[in-house]
């Protein structure tokens, strides 16, 4: 079974923490609001198949938030400065919610480094009409009440991240994401202009009940993104990488595996 | 001691159960709850009686600014201002404050003030504040950058009223090829700064650098004295004496003929105060980086906002005077002694206070405090009493 490693990585100045392993096609996971804590379940199935890279966003977790970071864009370009300095190719670039949003907005400006892209239940976009919730008007417990379907499965959650030692960096991780999301609330009004540029192969991953964003996020993306493939996993929340881990993997690797038969 | 007569201006006819059950008065309190002609009674009633103040001889009258709550119906504080500043014939007019980091353009309030200061000629009072943490779900402005934006706003404003115009400004968020605002305020170099706060350190030591007035708003008397000491120990690191003059007390006071009489009344109309207009949800009063972390913790695990508080105990803390004309001329110069304070913003309305109510509490204070005041300075003991 495959192992991480955990170390700092600079980055033109920026110190941020980095999560690596497994061996394989490079895949580098962009977290979502909450930040990358742990190696959770989800990346040591992946890193079964993939050299599985996840790096924590400057501004979350232990990493720094230095002066330049105002916008996602900041993030995008900072993402095209980590594949070039980690000198990868052939990147499977997969992101979650804020994540993914990211993912969009650094693939619309370069895909040259990139395989595919798969973005899952993610921000960016929007879609009039779609009724979300908003999640810096509730408390703690509500907000990862709302990331799931299952409400067993939000109390594991709850009992395993809102602990006193971790107030300060779910403090943290509040602050950064607000920082990038407040307004317009997590979506940059002009992403969609540009989504047509994305020319990788592209997975968009569901959960059939996100009340974040919800499924019909997923279509407009998918509409938006030339030769993309929409996946809704039934009975699943705004994080299908760890209320759904298996399914989660098997969407993603059959889409990599079919996209490596049809090319 | 001046004794200015702050306003809320509340929606007081606002159906205290349905704040109850949506848990706020504030940005998500549904504005059906509004009635336009009650609405508009109640801004007549209020501005009459900021008139009443001026002729009462109140030495100055004040407004401020919220965003979306029935808590005060001043969404901008400068209409109101504009009405008031012909027909307050000698007070003072302060706006307490502005929160300049909702604003996209705050060359409008260097604006704004300066016309002011015209009008009143000279009679202004500037307030500049951050807006409290609901504003800024209500008005749509990023809570992470509200300190830079106040601090670029705030610089902007001072540079356009003492600077030759035009000249350009390049800020991080504000940007302008011309400042050069017409018209200039009338006193010079420009009207008085005041600036309320919660009592943020690094609000405390940046006003006293700035010698700005400070102006602590609801708390308990021995806070407020902490705080205004912080103030005056940073004028001391700044190299001067801070005076009384610079530190204004926030508060609200009712008079009635005896102590039991004046609770009794006073006691629906200031808990619904505390307990319905300023109640809201601490993510609603604190979104993520409005404050740094550590002011952050500290305000979740006190746990003000869920609390239900009592007349009694506002009284007896000292964040409100309610009692006789005896009780409360006592309990003020404890209290200006105690915290070295020279200016008593005073709330006369507060919470659900019908309009006859108010008008008699501000004919007592008028008539009963005022007068035994105005040459009062605080005595001596502040600085021991607010170290202890």
């Amino acid at each position: 079974m495959a192992d991480h490693t955990t170390t700092t990585v600079s980055v033109r100045g920026c110190n941020i923490k980095l999560m690596r392993g497994g061996s394989g096609p490079p895949l580098l996971f962009l977290h979502g609001s909450s930040g990358a804590g742990a190696w959770l379940p989800f990346m040591q199935s992946l890193a079964t198949r993939f050299d599985m890279i996840v790096p924590e966003h400057p501004g979350f977790g232990p990493s720094d938030t230095p002066d330049w970071l105002d916008t996602i864009h900041d993030l995008a370009y900072f993402y095209l400065d980590v594949l070039e300095q980690l000198d990868l190719d052939h990147v499977h670039l997969v992101g979650v919610s804020l994540g993914g949003w990211m993912a969009a907005e650094l693939a619309v400006r370069d895909t040259h480094r990139l395989a595919s892209l798969t973005l899952v239940d993610a921000a960016g976009i929007h879609v009039p009409g779609s009724k979300r919730i908003d999640p810096f008007l509730c408390n703690d417990e509500q907000r990862i009440r709302d990331f799931f379907y299952d409400p067993a499965r939000a109390d594991e959650m709850i009992a395993r991240v809102l602990r006193p030692e971790l107030e300060d960096v779910t403090m943290k991780n509040r602050i950064a994401t607000a920082r990038l999301a407040w307004q317009p609330r997590a979506y940059d009004p002009h992403l969609r202009k540009w989504l047509h540029r994305i020319n990788v192969p592209t997975l968009i991953i569901w959960g059939a009940n996100d009340r974040l964003f919800p499924m019909e996020y997923a279509y407009v993306y998918q509409q938006l993104i030339p030769g993309s493939k929409a996946v809704v996993i039934p009975e699943c929340g705004h994080v299908p990488q760890i209320e759904k881990p298996d399914v989660f993997v098997s969407e993603l690797i059959d889409f990599i595996d079919g996209m490596r038969i049809a090319a | 001691m001046k004794i200015f007569n702050f306003h809320l201006m509340p929606y007081r006819h606002a159906d205290l159960d349905a704040i109850d059950k949506n848990g706020s008065a504030w940005v998500t309190y549904s504005n059906r709850h509004y009635d336009p002609r009650q609405g508009a009674e109640l801004y007549h009633e209020y501005l009459d009686q900021m008139e009443f103040a001026d002729t009462l001889g109140f030495d100055g009258v004040c407004l401020n600014e919220h965003h979306q709550t029935a808590y005060g119906m001043m969404p901008i504080p400068g209409v109101l201002a504009g009405a008031l500043a012909r027909s307050v014939k000698r007070a003072k007019l302060a706006i307490l404050g502005r929160a300049l980091p909702l604003l996209n353009n705050p060359l409008m309030v260097a604006e704004e003030y300066a016309m002011l200061d015209n009008l009143t000629r000279g009679r202004f009072i500037a307030g500049f504040v951050r807006g409290i943490g609901a504003e800024y779900h209500a008005m749509g402005i990023n809570p992470v950058i509200s300190q830079e934006r106040y601090a670029e706003a705030h610089d902007l404003i001072v540079r356009a009223w003492t600077e030759t115009g035009p000249f350009a400004y390049e800020g991080k968020h504000y940007h302008f090829n011309y400042v050069n605002p017409w018209p200039r305020p009338y006193q010079t170099p420009h009207p008085p700064i005041w600036i309320p706060s919660q009592g943020s350190s690094s609000t405390i030591k940046w006003a006293a650098q700035k010698r700005y007035t400070y102006a602590q708003t609801l708390s308990p008397i021995a806070v407020v004295a902490r705080f205004f000491q912080m103030y005056r120990d940073e004028a001391e690191k700044a190299g001067y004496e801070a005076s009384p003059d610079q530190l204004a007390w926030s508060n609200t006071i009712y008079v009635a003929e005896t102590d039991e009489k004046a609770m009794r009344e006073a006691k629906p109309h200031l808990e619904a105060l505390v307990n319905q207009f300023l109640k809201m949800p601490v993510e609603m009063l604190l979104p993520p980086g409005y404050t740094n972390i550590e002011s952050m913790k500290r305000v979740r695990a006190a746990k003000v906002t869920g609390k239900i508080t009592s007349i009694e105990e506002l009284n007896k803390t000292g964040v409100v005077i309610v009692g006789s004309s005896n009780t409360v001329r006592e309990k003020l110069a404890e209290y200006q002694d105690l915290a070295g304070f020279n200016t008593s913003l005073t709330k006369t309305q507060f919470g659900t206070l019908p309009n006859d109510m108010t008008r008699a509490n501000m004919a007592a204070i008028a008539e009963e405090i005022l007068p035994h005041f105005r040459n009062r300075l605080p005595q001596g003991k502040q600085q021991q009493a607010a170290a202890e």
